[in-house]
């Protein structure tokens, strides 16, 4: 897809000036990974092809409003010409034409950039996938790192080149997970696991943030994702394994309890399904290992996590 | 005793409302003060609170839109200079506790109480008449619905004085909505005051669809239906289709709210999914509700203007029925980044880029109704101009998102509250002041200020490009929709730059008041009277009579062959009610039974937001009771004598051929 959009994208870098009033940073004109791009690409095609039949829309609605004025004795008068075949043939098919090519786009799009899908050219690429999984809360973000056996508060550390997989779900109410730069969003729900699948091509340090309004502390409901080289990384990593603080089932309530603009903090260990835990709350005690579509009892590890209700 | 209702719900330590209440009591007790020095409350209550007129029903729901209007945007201005002001650290005026209140009041209010009771009124002062009706079919249920929505909209502003309004958005989504996390009165408020309009919206729903499928004129066919008529009656239908829907999903949240309930909380196999469904399933629509009696409204002017008829009426019509169907069809378009699947983001997707082709054919028929015509430029016609080019532009955006790989990077921006604003301020709104505008003279008998109407266009049709396009480009920038403070300079100067123009929209309101004194004050001018009951020399029925028309309407019924009858008697000069006999015309009485059931309902809603339920029962009794009473009651109608009708008659052709002469 990306091949065959540039191209066509290339033309279209004109338009970008007029978006760029200010000549400050557009995040969504100025991705940093493929998702984000491709976001960019289908709005710039999308635009170029509506402004294509809106331009000379506008440009009519003038010129009719202006040619047939009252004054204008000059302008040919019919008072009672009211149809045309040829005219309706256009006024359909016009607009026809353009909704079939966009649809042709969205369905295709629908399925490339589907957030569910995992970055298949990244991972053929020889390029390990990292596993994150997050957790909306009220109000900051709980990033678990299964594999590494840590987690965050309020920052997302990424390894750039890397395909990440993220599994996402709210221990409260619903929000939306977004990091403008990168692309594509999806929402966080309680008992819910939604998947999204994301890159950073550059190392950078780029704002995330809850994109759908979760209550009094939503504006500082923000998160910081650090872009950085392999060795950074596992440097990171070290860093966050020496924090003193740790994250097991007990502490959890405190970690999850309301709280605006929330610090960051490191924990230089997580409980294991600590994420598989927070979603069996809602569901029973049970949660679906999506790669499976097996059931698994979740119960007994979380005796911890009382129900609220 | 007074259930959750103590003291402390009156927020006096906070300043702006305790300087909003003195502001209101102040202008309260300067209305009623005048209306009793004039001795005018008989009159009132006789004349207009108890009145079935659907004439007098549709001014007062105007009134009452233009009122709420002023609310809703006294909320956007506060919103608006917020976000100026909240800036890299600065934590601005309103806290989130407030600022949260307010944007949510916002949508609420604008929508059901401004936009609705805008689109009613204009349904109820025109549709009648151009089917050459008497009255809609049930004049009592029409009282009832104004008194219903009105309630309602007292209810929703008592919230500010008495206790909080809801903090989760327009459409109330939970669970944030839920007693987990708003175990406030604030939600109850939303809940029991959309309820209670919706009771008000179905009613006239079912109201005028049975007066345009019963009361057209003999002769008048489905194809000889007005455009704005047609436009009228699809949103009926899907008024009637979807407006329960709204009900049971509210009610269903006020189950979990009151009764500890399950449908949509967190726990206990509570699904927010299907309440996303359930809202949007009414929530999509109901933009089409909205914005299609304004279609109509834009046609009727571009062709009577244009001194053509319109281009493409049965094209017009299909078009018309098309996206009444496919508004069904793309609710899904509110909840792409919900993680459905591409398969049904796809189809959500592709449907709703396919409304855009009805819509887009309506567009370019006004263009060719246009084209060849000889168009009078007066006020009412800069907004539709003003319309055409600004509804282009918020159909591209809309489009834009309808594309899902879009949409997951301009959801929930300030992009899509661009968009919407786009599609609502350059459609509906426009539609319905260019509306008001062109029938005022119908209603009242004298025209509007022409100076001050084209004043408060270019303030609203610059103001609207000044502050919306910020929020375009803001919503590039990665911005989301209520935030209340934020720390990125990128953003700040659109901010900026759209508290400007909201400025300058304000002014376009105050432009849009000085009109409306301006014209009254006026109205005794030999140019601005309507003598001859046809100001804009136009095609349909409701022009045939005279301006204002009498309370029966039509001295005789009048006989319809074809589109645009009156256009055609015009032209041969021949009068349809010449050589009739008059008779006596039976009419519905004036009740006040709709005005106690209204009242009735909001003692009703207001208790059961506080929880006191010997008054909740109390005022369902009451309901009961007045319901029970006005059914007993078979003093209901009366006959107007021919006299009468021969008096108003004669004065009408004799200002008509007065005018003639002149």
């Amino acid at each position: 897809m990306k091949n065959r959009l540039m191209p066509r994208l290339r033309r279209l870098l004109p338009l970008t000036p007029a978006l760029l009033l200010t000549g400050c940073t557009v995040d969504l004109l100025d991705p940093r990974g493929p998702v984000g791009l491709e976001n960019r690409n289908v709005i710039l095609i999308e635009l170029g092809v509506m402004l294509c039949i809106v331009i000379p829309v506008i440009i009519m609605t003038l010129v009719f409003a202006w040619k047939y004025r009252e004054s204008n004795s000059s302008a040919e008068y019919l008072p009672n010409w009211d149809h045309s075949t040829k005219i309706e043939f256009f006024v359909w098919g016009v607009p026809a034409v353009v909704i079939v090519i966009l649809g042709a786009i969205a369905i295709w799009t629908s399925y490339t950039l589907d957030p569910y899908r995992p970055l298949h050219s990244a991972e053929a690429a020889g390029r390990k996938p990292l596993n994150v999984e997050v957790v909306a809360l009220d109000w900051k973000w709980l990033f678990i790192y299964p594999d590494q056996g840590i987690a965050t508060v309020n920052q997302l550390a990424v390894p750039v080149d890397t395909p990440i997989n993220f599994r996402i779900t709210s221990d409260s109410v619903m929000t939306s997970f977004f990091i403008p730069r990168l692309g594509s969003q999806i929402y966080a729900m309680a008992g819910m696991q939604t998947q999204l699948h994301l890159l950073a091509s550059a190392p950078g340090d780029y704002r995330g943030e809850a994109a759908h309004y979760s209550g009094r502390g939503f504006s500082d409901m923000k998160f910081r994702t650090l872009a950085m080289t392999d060795d950074d990384f596992n440097q990171w990593v070290d860093k966050v394994k020496a924090s003193p603080e740790t994250l097991d089932a007990a502490d959890y309530p405190q970690v999850a309890a309301p709280q605006e603009a929330a610090p960051v903090r490191y924990f230089a260990h997580v409980e294991p399904n600590l994420f598989d835990g927070i979603v069996a709350k809602y569901n029973n005690g049970t949660v679906i290992d999506k790669s499976t579509g097996q059931v698994l009892h979740m119960q007994s590890a979380m005796s911890d996590m009382q129900m609220k209700e | 005793m007074l259930g959750k209702l103590t003291l402390s719900a009156i927020p006096l330590d906070v300043p702006i409302l305790v300087g909003t209440f003195t502001g209101v009591v102040i202008v309260a007790l300067a209305v009623l003060g005048a209306i009793t020095y004039f001795g005018k409350w008989g009159y009132l209550w006789r004349e207009w609170l108890t009145s079935v007129d659907h004439k007098r029903l549709g001014i007062m729901y105007i009134v009452l839109a233009l009122v709420m209007l002023f609310r809703g945007f006294a909320d956007a201005i506060m919103m608006r200079s917020q976000l100026a002001l909240a800036y890299a650290g600065n934590p601005g005026y309103l806290p989130p506790h407030h600022y949260d209140q307010i944007f949510s009041a916002h949508g609420t209010i604008m929508i059901f109480f401004m936009a609705m009771a805008f689109m009613t009124g204009l349904l109820n002062v025109i549709v009648p008449l151009q089917i050459g009706a008497r009255d809609v079919a049930f004049p009592f249920l029409n009282s009832l619905s104004f008194w219903m929505t009105t309630i309602s909209a007292v209810l929703i502003n008592v919230s500010l004085f008495i206790g909080e309004f809801a903090q989760c958005g327009w459409l109330v989504y939970p669970p944030l909505s839920e007693q987990q996390f708003s175990p406030g009165v604030g939600v109850d408020y939303y809940i029991w005051a959309v309820q209670l309009a919706g009771v008000g919206t179905l009613l006239t729903g079912v109201n005028f669809f049975v007066t345009i499928v019963k009361m057209r004129a003999p002769g008048m066919g489905w194809m000889q239906l007005p455009v704005f008529t047609w436009t009228a009656f699809v949103t009926v239908v899907l008024i009637m289709a979807v407006f329960p829907v709204l009900t049971v999903t509210l009610a269903e949240l006020a189950l979990d709210r009151y009764l500890g309930m399950h449908f949509f909380t967190n726990y206990g196999g509570g699904s927010v999914q299907l309440y996303l469904s359930l809202i949007w399933t009414w929530g999509h629509p109901e933009v089409y509700i909205l914005v299609l009696p304004a279609f109509g409204v834009f046609s009727e002017i571009t062709q009577t203007f244009s001194r053509k008829p319109l281009f493409g009426y049965r094209v017009m019509v299909y078009a018309t029925l098309a996206i009444g169907v496919l508004s069904f069809i793309v609710w899904a378009h509110h909840f792409f980044t919900m993680g459905a699947g591409p398969n049904v983001n796809a189809f959500f997707g592709v449907a709703t880029m396919i409304i855009a082709v009805p819509t887009g054919v309506k567009i370019f028929n006004w263009l060719f109704t246009m084209y060849k015509g000889r168009i009078q430029f007066n006020g009412i016609m800069y907004w539709v101009i003003g319309f055409m080019i600004t509804f282009s532009i918020g159909g591209m955006t809309g489009v834009m998102m309808a594309m899902p790989a879009a949409d997951f990077v301009l959801h929930n921006s300030l992009f899509l509250i661009a968009h919407f604003h786009n599609v609502i301020i350059g459609g509906v709104y426009f539609g319905y002041v260019a509306g008001l505008n062109f029938w005022w003279p119908k209603v009242l008998g004298f025209k509007m200020n022409e100076s001050w109407g084209k004043r408060a266009f270019w303030c609203w049709f610059i103001g609207f490009y000044l502050a919306f396009v910020p929020l375009y480009i803001a919503g590039f920038e990665g911005m989301t929709r209520r935030m209340n403070h934020y720390d990125n300079a990128d953003w700040h100067v659109q901010m900026l730059i759209a508290s400007f123009g909201a400025a300058v929209i304000a002014v376009g309101v105050v432009c849009q008041l000085m009109q409306i004194y301006v014209s009254i004050r006026d109205r005794n001018l030999p140019e601005s009277r309507d003598f001859t009951g046809d100001p804009w020399n136009a095609r349909t029925l409701e022009w045939s009579i005279s301006s204002p028309p009498p309370a029966y309407n039509f001295a005789v019924v009048p006989d319809v062959h074809g589109l645009d009858t009156f256009h055609t008697e015009k032209q041969i000069g021949r009068r349809s009610y010449e050589g009739k006999t008059l008779t006596p015309i039976h009419m519905p009485k004036n009740t006040a039974a709709g005005f106690f059931v209204g009242a009735f309902s909001f003692v009703l809603g207001f208790s059961a937001i506080w929880y006191i339920w010997w008054l909740a029962a109390l005022a369902l009794i009451g309901i009961f009771a007045t319901v029970i009473l006005r059914s007993f009651n078979n003093d209901v109608d009366y006959y107007v004598p021919v006299s009468e009708i021969e008096r108003d008659q004669a004065k009408y052709v004799r200002s008509l051929t007065a005018q003639a002469a002149e």
